[in-house]
């Protein structure tokens, strides 16, 4: 009898990842399963950690601007950004005010297309795949007006220290309006389809919940935190760049509902929510921006002195889409190199969150929470389910089916 | 979590120095500003002795939750300093305070508290310490590899700046691959 009672009990380890090794922070999961419902899961890291701060001290801080860009893929001006703030603090260089503004500028655009992937992502994996396709078709829109400021969609190269690289003259402003006011029709239909359709609130309210003292604890950032309750948002909170001078508040799901959960939905409403902020913060942005020069130091090899001979130590921080990302650096007064980089990405702090979210939930509650924070890798590509004996392997599809099923299922 | 009244950045160093006197070795308070309207943001310098480290950081947690971003670490030879990056005032329009506390180890015995006690979020970034600089957190509630795979060779550190014997055998450089 104490036999039988051994092997009813007893549960299973549910292995997902390691995963896509395009980013820099790619995670294993380590479930441990009784029947559908998750009792306990680890998280492990690195197994493509590309030692891109070990490479940057070898690098001096001009060349280190295009290696931050490539730490993230969707991130691709936040780390630069951070990186070059740490470099102007740490060494005393001044940002002309107009740079201010377009750095504000670029930053929102990169957060309204990162939340808008992040929605399609969302809604593939809970198998509403026609959403993923009208969320990515507005997303083009995004990277067609960073191509034209830019001259590149994703990777931008348009930060450096003490400024930005190119302006935005005044014929290229009714092309960003145009943009803007194309989200703006359009984001009632995506009010529509993530807070009211009543599928997406069956799979995502009370599914994933992160309380308001566990996203306090384990220093979460971001959306992820802010759907907690948890006041903290960087532009909001710090007067860098122009931020200062912009009209702009914390988002927290009870300025919509009344009242926070800390749930899926309420992650979703607080993105929804920010494309809208972000609109309106490159209006502000437009309309304050005063005229004058972009970079305080257009000469690189005179920047370059200076920071070497600078010894100091600065930090850098800037609310990504994802959350705070912070960079260190610390100059010797001798090297152009740093003599210390350190780039800590958001994911980095939202690992932790995690467990207490999926704990409690069932597997195919997994793509969904996992992907409910927006980490820093895209996709769950293999699970094995391993009995003692036996092997299992789940890959990314048919993790994907058991989450489509779930849905068609509520929808009955 | 108490929710006391919120200090200036002065108040904040005072609050520290009268607690701990000379052991608070160097505080210092930035203030630097961007934009048009030249509003100030603030980051708190400051460096204290190994000995009150975790009573400075309860002394925190007395005064308020901080936000722990993240450990950041350099090797300065004699000596591993340890920097612990947290923000503290944030919930406010442009309150928000970043304190830097730097401590420095001696690198024969580099060994420092956990303070996964106080700040359970602590965790990642300690064990990023563990491994990349060679620290040794003690009382540490998981104490594995974070980042480095399990065959990476034993006590090479990639962030000390000492030759670290080993290493160079891990770096593979793009021209001699030819890629």
């Amino acid at each position: 009898m104490t036999e039988q009672k051994k092997i009813t009990k007893t549960t299973y380890q549910l292995p997902i990842g390691p995963i896509h090794p395009a980013l820099k922070e790619p995670v294993m999961f380590e479930f441990e399963i009784d029947g559908e419902r998750i009792v306990d899961v680890d998280v492990s890291l690195g197994h493509v950690h590309r030692a891109i701060e070990w490479t940057g001290m070898r690098r001096n801080p001009i060349q280190i601007i295009y290696l931050a860009e490539r730490i993230c893929g969707i991130c691709s001006f936040v780390h630069p950004f951070a990186f070059v703030r740490a470099v102007e603090n740490a060494c005393e260089i001044e940002v002309p005010e107009r740079a201010d503004y377009l750095r504000v500028i670029h930053g929102e655009l990169e957060r309204i297309c990162s939340h808008i992937l992040w929605a399609g992502i969302a809604a593939h994996e809970i198998g509403f795949d026609s959403v993923l396709f009208l969320t990515w078709e507005m997303r083009e829109k995004v990277l067609d007006l960073t191509e034209y400021l830019t001259g590149n969609r994703i990777t931008k190269a348009i930060i450096t220290v003490g400024g930005v690289r190119r302006d935005i003259t005044k014929d290229q402003l009714p092309k960003i309006h145009e943009t803007l006011n194309y989200f703006k029709d359009n984001f009632e239909k995506l009010r529509k389809i993530f807070l009211d359709d009543k599928t997406f609130k069956l799979r995502s309210q009370d599914c994933g919940i992160l309380t308001y003292d566990d996203a306090l604890k384990l220093c979460a950032v971001g959306p992820t935190t802010r759907a907690s309750g948890v006041k903290k948002d960087v532009r909001v909170d710090q007067a860098y760049a122009a931020y200062g001078d912009l009209d702009i508040d914390y988002i927290t799901p009870d300025v919509l509902t009344g009242e926070v959960n800390g749930d899926v939905y309420d992650r979703i409403i607080v993105r929804l929510l920010e494309v809208k902020q972000s609109i309106g913060l490159i209006e502000q942005a437009i309309a304050g921006m005063p005229s004058g020069d972009i970079v305080s130091e257009p000469k690189i090899p005179k920047l370059l002195n200076h920071i070497k001979k600078t010894a100091g130590e600065g930090i850098g921080r800037h609310e990504a889409p994802r959350g705070e990302v912070i960079h260190y650096v610390k100059f010797d007064g001798e090297h152009e190199n740093p003599y210390t980089w350190k780039v800590r990405a958001s994911t980095y702090n939202n690992i932790l969150p995690w467990i207490p979210m999926l704990k409690g939930e069932q597997i195919a509650d997994i793509p969904i929470v996992v992907a409910s924070t927006d980490p820093c890798m895209s996709c769950t590509n293999r699970v094995a389910i391993v009995d003692q004996n036996k092997k299992y392997e789940l890959d990314k599809e048919q993790l994907h089916k058991l989450s489509v099923e779930k849905t068609r299922r509520l929808m009955r | 979590m108490t929710d006391k009244k919120r200090l200036t950045p002065e108040e904040l160093v005072k609050y520290f120095k009268d607690e701990f006197k000379t052991k608070i070795k160097h505080a210092e308070i930035k203030k630097r500003t961007e934009g048009s309207k030249k509003k100030e943001f603030v980051n708190i310098w400051m460096k204290i002795d190994k000995s009150i480290f975790k009573d400075v950081i309860k002394h925190l947690c007395d005064y308020q939750f901080p936000h722990l971003a993240v450990v950041s670490g350099n090797d300065l030879g004699k000596t591993i300093e340890l920097i612990y990056h947290f923000s503290v005032n944030f919930g406010t329009r442009l309150e928000e305070i970043s304190l830097n506390i730097a401590v420095e180890l001696p690198k024969s015995k580099p060994e420092i508290e956990t303070i996964c006690d106080f700040v359970p979020g602590a965790l990642i970034t300690e064990r990023e310490k563990q491994e990349m600089l060679g620290v040794k957190i003690i009382d540490i509630p998981d104490s594995r590899r974070l980042f480095l795979p399990e065959d990476f060779p034993k006590d090479v550190y990639p962030w000390r700046k000492d030759k670290q014997p080993g290493l160079e055998k891990l770096i593979r450089n793009l021209h001699e691959v030819k890629k």
